[in-house]
């Protein structure tokens, strides 16, 4: 019996490293290809003939096509701004459909539902427009603001996650709260809003990556306006056809650096991903 | 009868803010009535100034739009334009002068967005009699009548939903409605690259891009069709494979006997950190032609020099390697959903089980299983809908292709949706990419109604609470 034990045990643990040698490696490939000395696309050989940190270096060197700090920065303002507006749109419409009773509230979940079958980008060039209309394509700046629109505009349609989270929390609290004389507003913002750290986190972290990793979006509200690329558009740009010889090893070091920041974040956080996916109360 | 009986108990004993509009319309007095048509009057002949006059504000201004523009609007709307853009020689400069046309574009988005305000319109008129009804109510029975100041207060309590709603649903008509309903009548125009304003008008056409799109014969229904069946071929192996595959990692994970669950864990969660764009992109260098893989495989002697697999090249092989590729970022999401859910389950569910005798396995077959599947249904439903519509696996591996002359600007490994970003951005055949929209809508809402209101958590949302 302790025998079986023992080989489950090693061929469990044996293929658990085989697996995440097979996840890791990628990321591996990743951050050996930012150090590489030499510039250039595909090579013959994998292991670098030398290693260089001036990939990094070169990244924070502007030139006309490429400005990497800036794209940063102004991913960084757009992201901030429409994981603001976002999160409270989700918050606001998750508690609502959790929490309180009215006419609409049936018909607006399935609404929503109907609403999410569309594929998200068909209606882009439709969205496109109605910002032109709108006269926000006249300049960067408006660009970026439309962009933020953009991102946090329909989010009011994905609450399922923290309309789940608040169904868990029992509705006593809340009853207690209005004996109290809380009104309701305030239950929401001095009792639900407390108790739900770990869906509040999920959904910052969620909106907040959105516009470092779309970029047709962005890509279509942005044009050819190189200096108000996002890092995503941005990045890309490195791996087209002109540029894909001299930007291909600066490309895999811009990766690693946005990836740090990103990885840090969710890491960190990933405990509230889980209890945010889970349920607010343990019994 | 017993509904009707209810129904007049509702009025004479019921909240006056309770009242339907339909009841504010049969039972109202005549200032009721006439709220219907001028906006706020029962409102402001009750004291209820403020209220009153923000209706009549919003009437008059949607009728002062209908007159400057809105009555125009549909007209053009109906019609797409009739003037089209001319040429002119100018003899003094000895050139061709432009003369502005219609663009068809413009009058469809100024009429939709004019018929969605009359729609709010007609919304806020019900609105304004429904008020005037409810003040009328409060006026017979003696009751206190609210003015502004309680109606702000309101918003914290009773009416605290319109308040939190406001704004998130203004987000959802302006960026996902309006756009929406544009795009679902250009399916029903001829706005293809042939047709593109300004330089040329487009009209509607009515079912005849879903008869090409649909029917036999023509090369778009001969790409139509394969397509499809990628698409569901895709999405049934990409959900299934990482949904059985992340459990059966978790399960590993998280059984008794595994040590450094922590390390494993993050090891696998490591790439769900990295954004996919990063890891997709990265992979697609991988698997390139002259990509590491390939690299290695020539290395080992198990390829010539210039020989490569043709990982996104062939095919079945691109088909392949994409849902090989995507179980690499499929798995750690549903292995930590599961993990969370694992953690989740109650303690004394277990302790139960053991008490009554149940085995390992039994109590792995008939608590946790069923318990992870009630949860993860939902989620099960939402990804596959979510797969249908992955266009970033693919557009960013395979970019669609490899091409095909078969196809109407599709590749083997398009799914509808990447075919529909070609059609549209690259190709600018509007209508054609409005008519997939709608079908993969079509699709998912069939498939989700099937099967969403049958799972556990949607009937009864508080089962596990």
């Amino acid at each position: 019996m302790k025998a079986k034990r023992f080989i489950t045990n090693t061929f469990v643990h044996i293929l658990l490293a085989i697996l995440s040698f097979i996840w890791v490696l990628p990321i591996f490939y990743v951050l050996l290809t930012s150090f590489r000395k030499e510039s250039g696309s595909y090579k013959s050989y994998i292991w670098p003939r030398g290693f260089t940190l001036d990939n990094y270096a070169n990244l924070f060197k502007p030139t006309s096509q490429i400005d990497f700090f800036r794209w940063f920065t102004n991913t960084l303002v757009i992201a901030i701004f429409s994981t603001i507006i976002a999160a409270f749109f989700v918050l606001c419409v998750s508690y609502c459909m959790s929490r309180l009773k009215f006419k609409m509230r049936k018909p607006y979940m399935n609404i929503a539902l109907i609403l999410g079958m569309f594929p998200g980008f068909m209606s882009m060039i439709a969205v496109y427009y109605i910002l032109k209309g709108l006269g926000f394509l006249e300049t960067g700046v408006l660009k970026q603001v439309a962009l933020v629109m953009v991102y946090s505009g329909g989010a009011g349609l994905g609450f399922y996650m923290a309309k789940g989270f608040f169904d868990t929390i029992p509705k006593t609290i809340d009853e207690a709260a209005y004996i109290d004389g809380a009104t309701k507003w305030d239950t929401f913002i001095h009792v639900t809003i407390p108790m739900s750290k770990p869906i509040i986190t999920y959904t910052l972290i969620t909106t907040f990556m959105g516009p470092w990793v779309d970029y047709i979006f962005a890509k279509v509200i942005m044009g050819n306006d190189t200096k108000y690329y996002t890092i995503a558009i941005g990045l890309w740009t490195m791996l087209e056809k002109e540029y894909i010889e001299t930007f291909y090893t600066q490309f895999y070091a811009g990766c690693v650096l946005i990836s740090i920041p990103i990885s840090i974040l969710f890491v960190l956080t990933q405990r509230c991903y889980v209890e945010g996916l889970s349920g607010a109360v343990k019994g | 009868m017993g509904a009707l009986k209810k129904n007049k108990l509702q009025t004479t004993s019921g909240r006056p803010s309770d009242a339907s509009v339909g009841e504010a319309i049969a039972k109202g007095n005549a200032l009721t009535k006439c709220s219907l048509f001028v906006f706020g009057l029962g409102n402001i002949l009750n004291k209820q100034i403020v209220r009153g006059l923000i209706f009549l504000a919003i009437e008059i201004a949607y009728i002062y739009y209908m007159v400057t523009f809105g009555i125009s609007a549909i007209g053009n709307f109906m019609t797409l334009g009739t003037k089209e853009q001319g040429q002119t020689y100018n003899e003094a400069l000895g050139i061709y002068e432009y003369t502005a046309g219609d663009n068809s574009m413009l009058f469809l988005l100024y009429g939709v967005i004019t018929i969605v305000l009359t729609l709010a319109i007609i919304f806020i008129a019900c609105m304004s009699a429904k008020s005037a009804y409810c003040t009328q109510l409060r006026k017979e029975r003696g009751m206190h009548i609210p003015g502004i100041k309680d109606d702000l207060l309101s918003l914290r309590e009773e009416n605290i939903h319109t308040g939190l709603l406001a704004l998130p649903i203004i987000g959802i008509i302006i960026f996902t409605i309006v756009p929406l309903i544009f795009m679902i009548l250009i399916a029903f125009t001829s706005y293809d690259h042939e047709h593109q304003p300004p330089g040329n008008l487009f009209g509607w056409v009515g079912l005849d891009n879903f008869k090409t799109m649909l029917g036999q014969g023509s090369k778009l229904a001969a790409t139509f069709w394969p397509v499809l069946g990628w698409t569901l071929i895709w999405a049934v192996f990409a959900t299934f494979s990482c949904f059985i595959l992340g459990i059966i990692l978790a399960l590993l994970i998280n059984r008794k006997g595994t040590r450094i669950k922590g390390f494993w864990r993050f090891m696998f969660v490591l790439s769900i950190a990295v954004p996919q764009f990063v890891s997709l992109l990265s992979m697609r260098t991988i698997f390139n032609a002259n990509g590491p893989v390939n690299v290695l495989l020539r290395e080992f002697g198990l390829l010539g020099a210039t020989e490569s697999i043709p990982f996104f090249t062939d095919p079945t092989l691109a088909k392949i390697t994409i849902i090989c590729i995507n179980l690499w970022i499929g798995i750690p999401f549903t292995m930590l959903s599961t993990t969370g859910i694992l953690q989740n389950i109650p303690a004394d569910l277990y302790e139960a089980a053991k008490i009554d005798g149940a085995s390992a396995f039994v109590i792995f077959r008939k608590i946790t299983i069923p318990y992870i599947v009630f949860v993860m249904t939902p989620n099960l439903i939402t990804s596959f809908t979510g797969n249908i519509n992955n266009f970033n696996v693919i557009f960013l591996l395979s970019g669609g292709g490899p091409d095909t002359l078969d196809y109407y600007y599709a590749g083997k490994t398009d799914l509808l949706v990447t075919w529909l970003y070609r059609l549209t951005i690259t190709q600018k055949d509007y209508n054609l990419g409005a008519v997939i929209g709608i079908l993969v809508f079509i699709i998912l809402a069939t498939l989700s109604l099937l099967t969403y209101r049958h799972t556990g958590s949607y009937k009864d949302e508080g089962a596990f609470q």
